[in-house]
């Protein structure tokens, strides 16, 4: 599979497609919306996108690590974390391809 | 904060646009990614993250309640990873 890497200026360039305002407002709003998101999760809030997934800030502990390389036993601090849990609009849209294939090997073998 | 408020907050803070419009450049938005997702591509937002897919193989799960077998196929599933410049900021104060 070959892959490609979206950044903000395709999303940009969808905004400006689709709803016509200025290239540089559509620009400014695609960083609107992630500085929003950000926002609200720096404030501790959960962010629920509906048919697209939710953002939610964990609170974990201390926990000891070990270096890999070099075995050592290092402490890692209290820290928040994001975590995304992508919803089930978008999981099975990500696997619709996958399903149609799967459902046409099964005819095939039986 | 939901769908809809991220809306009403863009639409206190751009009182020029149509609110309908708000609501279309944020259905746009995770519309493109979820498109580039189901194509298998990466998107990558600095500073807040980057989504994938990771591959998940075939495996032969089992029904909890009753703990019969089930062959479970190979998947895909999104990952998000949370970009430097967000990461930092849930961590100070």
């Amino acid at each position: 599979m070959t892959q490609n890497t979206v950044t903000r200026a395709q999303l940009s360039e969808a905004v400006y497609q689709e709803v016509g305002l200025s290239r540089n407002e559509s620009a400014d709003l695609v960083e609107t919306i992630l500085d929003e998101i950000s926002d609200a999760l720096a404030r501790g809030e959960m962010v629920k996108i509906s048919s697209f997934g939710s953002f939610q800030v964990r609170q974990k502990g201390e926990r000891i690590g070990r270096n890999p390389k070099t075995g050592e036993e290092v402490p890692i601090l209290p820290r928040r974390v994001l975590v995304f849990r992508a919803s089930h609009v978008l999981k099975n849209r990500i696997n619709e391809l996958q399903d149609a294939v799967d459902a046409a090997n099964a005819r095939a073998a039986s | 904060m939901t769908k809809s408020e991220l809306i009403q907050r863009l639409a206190e803070r751009n009182p020029h646009l149509y609110q309908r419009d708000i609501e279309k450049i944020v259905g746009t938005i995770f519309d493109e990614i979820s498109e580039a997702l189901a194509r298998g591509d990466r998107v990558e937002l600095r500073g807040f993250g980057a989504f994938s897919i990771k591959r998940r193989d075939a495996r032969t799960g089992r029904n909890p309640r009753t703990g019969e077998s089930v062959d479970v196929g190979e998947k895909c599933i999104p990952f998000f990873k949370t970009g430097k410049q967000l990461r930092e900021r849930l961590n100070t104060d």
